[in-house]
This record gives structure tokens, sequence and C-alpha cells, in this order.
């Protein structure tokens, strides 16, 4: 069902998921789920609200067991890698996840030292006047816009040297200046070699790589592909 | 390691100072809470040296109680919580450095205090040091364990009474011991060392197991 002009090598199948079913209470949001995420691959999942994309996404980060089945992470599951699979792994959800009572400077180099790269205060600039926030580095966060807080949140993106991101509606709250950043960035990312998953409802536009699109809550094969050079779909 | 424990200790810290009001408040309420008691049963001596050793760590607790709430509620709600699940590094490492970081905000500036609210009691010069050294000992303990119990709250609606519940029982073997140690040094022949050894042995081992049990349950809460 993929045509892509050469099949992924094993190496870089990055996120391998079979059968993965979830419930949240007694509700099964959805089950029999396989699909794999290869290196340079964007997967986009949609699905009406309620549907289980965040369910979804935060099954694959590892935060929520799943009920069934498995996700393996480089051919060896994220239970067993633990923290292993998280240094690989770039989360953005419905919270921006930065401190409020914390500058954008402080709030990134905690984060990056978290994430055992630490960004030297050049690089943490840098990708602060990238992402539109020069001259707001030193205010606390709270004193910024809801819109300016979730850009700081996306500044992580920027020092990010991790192979796989995982973002959960990133585009909520931005202005078209950063919506075009945000879609450069994960056309980067990809490019680079890495995987995205994310949900959103607006389209990315991928310079390089290929997309997957993946439906949740539609009974028979959710799964769609598509080379981003001929734009057919299977 | 050690910086990433750093990291999570500082990053606590500055921001319990960019908000002072949290750490007053506990403060204030091991101040008043312990100021109370003379007003209320009267200014006799021997009977206010007898109860001081007990209404100081009954105090301790109840402050310390009040501080466990927000540990991880904070961060739980703007989302740095679940970003510190994913930063692969060990949980129970980044549980400690929030820890001790709780402690010397809400611990520490109790046991610097004590001696100023305890001479209301009459207490001796002697048994004034035991209270300092018991709560020193004590304190870290409480925070390790209430650790365990404001991560297993967390998100719950009404989690602040249950907290209590679940945690002030366990703190009963640290309210003994403590105070126990402060009464016995008022006897002179009595020897203060083997409560001392106790205490030690707590904070022992709940700063071995503690860490550990709150990251579990930091996990289940977010799940």
């Amino acid at each position: 069902m993929v045509s892509r002009c050469s099949h992924p090598q094993p190496d870089l199948l990055m996120l391998d998921v079979s059968d993965l079913a979830c419930r949240r209470g007694e509700r099964l949001l959805f089950s029999g789920l396989s699909f794999q995420v290869p290196a340079e691959t964007l997967l986009h999942v949609r699905g009406r609200n309620g549907s289980g994309k965040t369910t979804l996404l935060r099954a694959l980060c590892g935060l929520l067991r799943a009920d069934a089945g498995s996700i393996r992470w480089r051919g060896e599951t994220i239970r067993d890698l633990a923290e292993d699979y998280n240094r690989d792994l770039l989360y953005f959800g419905h919270l921006n996840g930065i401190k409020a009572d914390l500058t954008g400077l402080e709030n990134l180099r905690i984060a990056s030292t978290l994430d055992q790269d630490p960004a030297d205060a050049d690089a943490i600039f840098a990708a602060l006047s990238r992402i539109g926030l020069e001259g707001f580095e030193d205010l606390p966060t709270r004193m910024l816009s809801q819109g300016q807080k979730k850009r700081v949140a996306l500044a992580r993106l920027i020092l990010s040297k991790a192979p796989l991101w995982i973002l959960d509606e990133p585009f909520t709250a931005l202005d078209v200046d950063a919506v075009d950043l945000l879609q450069q960035l994960i056309a980067e990312q990809v490019a680079r070699g890495g995987s995205v998953i994310l949900t959103t409802h607006q389209e990315v536009p991928l310079t390089s790589g290929a997309i997957q699109r993946l439906t949740l809550g539609e009974a028979s094969d959710p799964v769609s592909s598509e080379s981003t050079e001929s734009e057919t779909r299977h | 390691m050690l910086k990433v424990f750093y990291c999570v200790l500082s990053r606590d810290i500055t921001l319990a100072l960019r908000r002072r009001t949290d750490v007053l408040t506990t403060l204030f309420f091991f101040i008043i809470v312990v100021s109370l008691f003379p007003l209320g049963v009267g200014s006799e001596r021997e009977q206010l040296r007898m109860l001081g050793p007990g209404v100081v760590w009954v105090a301790a607790l109840l402050a310390s109680m009040l501080a466990l709430e927000r540990l991880f509620a904070a961060d739980y709600d703007d989302g740095t919580l679940e970003q510190l699940l994913l930063t692969g590094q060990p949980l129970a490492l980044l549980v400690l450095g929030k820890v001790v970081a709780h402690w010397l905000l809400t611990g520490l500036p109790l046991v610097l205090i004590a001696p100023l609210v305890a001479m209301q009691y009459h207490l001796s010069g002697t048994a004034i040091w035991v209270m300092m050294a018991a709560l020193a000992l004590g304190t870290p303990v409480l925070s390790l364990i209430g650790a365990i119990g404001a991560a297993l709250t967390l998100g719950l609606r009404g989690g602040g009474i249950l907290l209590s519940l679940l945690i002030l029982p366990l703190y009963v073997p640290v309210l003994v011991y403590g105070a126990g140690a402060v009464s016995v040094s008022a006897i002179e022949i009595a020897d203060t060392q083997p409560y001392f050894y106790l205490l030690s042995a707590f904070l022992m081992g709940s700063a071995l197991l503690a860490p550990l049990a709150a990251a579990a349950a930091l996990r289940i809460s977010l799940e």
C-alpha cells in the first residue's frame, strides 16, 4: 500500500506500532491499529473530536499504557527502552509545558539541560529570535500572550536534536507567521531524517520525504500514504 | 546525573523565590499554631514544658502537610510535569531534586524558627538544641514520605483531604521519636542518642525508597 520510490530499509524503520488498542474508561477508542513511521516521514493523524488522537499520541510517548498491542522503537519496545526512548523523543502536548514564572530563556535552558543536551545562551537567543520573540527573552512568560507562550514552547523544536517529534495540535493559537515557521521546522526535521507525528486540521507542505495519513474513527483501512512528489492516493 | 539533580533543585527554588507567599504561608502557619497553645492552656511553666515538644512537632507535621499539595500540582497544571517524565532522565532523581527543594523551602525554615517559637514553652537550652537537631533529621522524612502521597493524589478532586488521610498516619513514627527525643532530653540521666539513630534510619530509608515510590505514583497519576 505504500508506494515510494524505494521501500524503507529496516534500519530506517523507526517507530513500529502493531495491533494497538486503547480505551478510555469503558469506551474503546481504537483497536487493531498498526502502522509504521520510517525515517523522513510525517504521520498526520486525523479524526473527529474525541476519536482518540491525543490518547494515541500519549500512548506513543509512553505516557499512557495501551490496553493491547506493542510500540517498538528501532526494534525494541518502548517499555524496555524507557528513558532511552524518551531521549529520542520530543513531545509537545496541549499544555505548553513552560513555567509562567520563568523567563523564556530560563525555560529553554532548563528544558535543554534536562534533555541532556544543554544549549548555551547564544543558541537559546538564536532560537527565540527565530521563533519571533526577540526582545522578550527576559520577560517571565506569564507576561506574554497565549500565542507567544506557545512560541516559547515551540522554540524547543529548534533546539531539539531528537529524531522523533510527537506534536499534539501544534498549530492552535499561532498566527500566520508562526504557522509558516512551524511548517518550515517540521519540513526541516523530516528533511534531516527525522520523523514527525502530529495531529492538526491544517495541511503541512513538505519539501522532501513522505506524508502518511492516519484517520481514527473510521472502520476500514485507516492508514493511507502518499508521496510528496506525486500526491497520489492509494 | 548531578547536573540534572541540581537543575531541578535550582529551578524549583527560583520558582519559589518568585512566588514567595507560598513559602511564607507555611512558615506563618507553623508559628501561629505553635503560639496558639500557650494562649489556650495558660502560662503554667511545667505544663507548657511538658506540652512543648509535642506541639512543635504536630505543628511541623501540619505545616509540612499544607505545603505538600503544591509539590507536584503546579507542574501538573502547566504540563511541565509531563515534560519531566519524558526527559530521558531517571524520574526518581528528578523527584528527589524536587523534594530536596521543597524541604529547603518549607522544612528548613521551620528548623530555623523552632528555637524562637519554643521559647514560649520555657524549654531549656539543651532541649531546644535537641529539638532543632530532631527537626533537621525529621522534616526531610516528612517531605520524602509526603511526596508519595502528593504524587498519588495528583489531579484528584479533594486530593488535599485524601492526602492528609494517607500521609498523616505514616508520619507517626517520626512524630513519636522526634518529640520523644526532646522530652527525654529534659531528664538528665536519659540518653537521646537512640532517638537520633532511629530518626537517621528513617531519613536514610525514606531518601532511598520514597523517590522511587513517588516516581512510580507519578507515572500512574499522569496516565
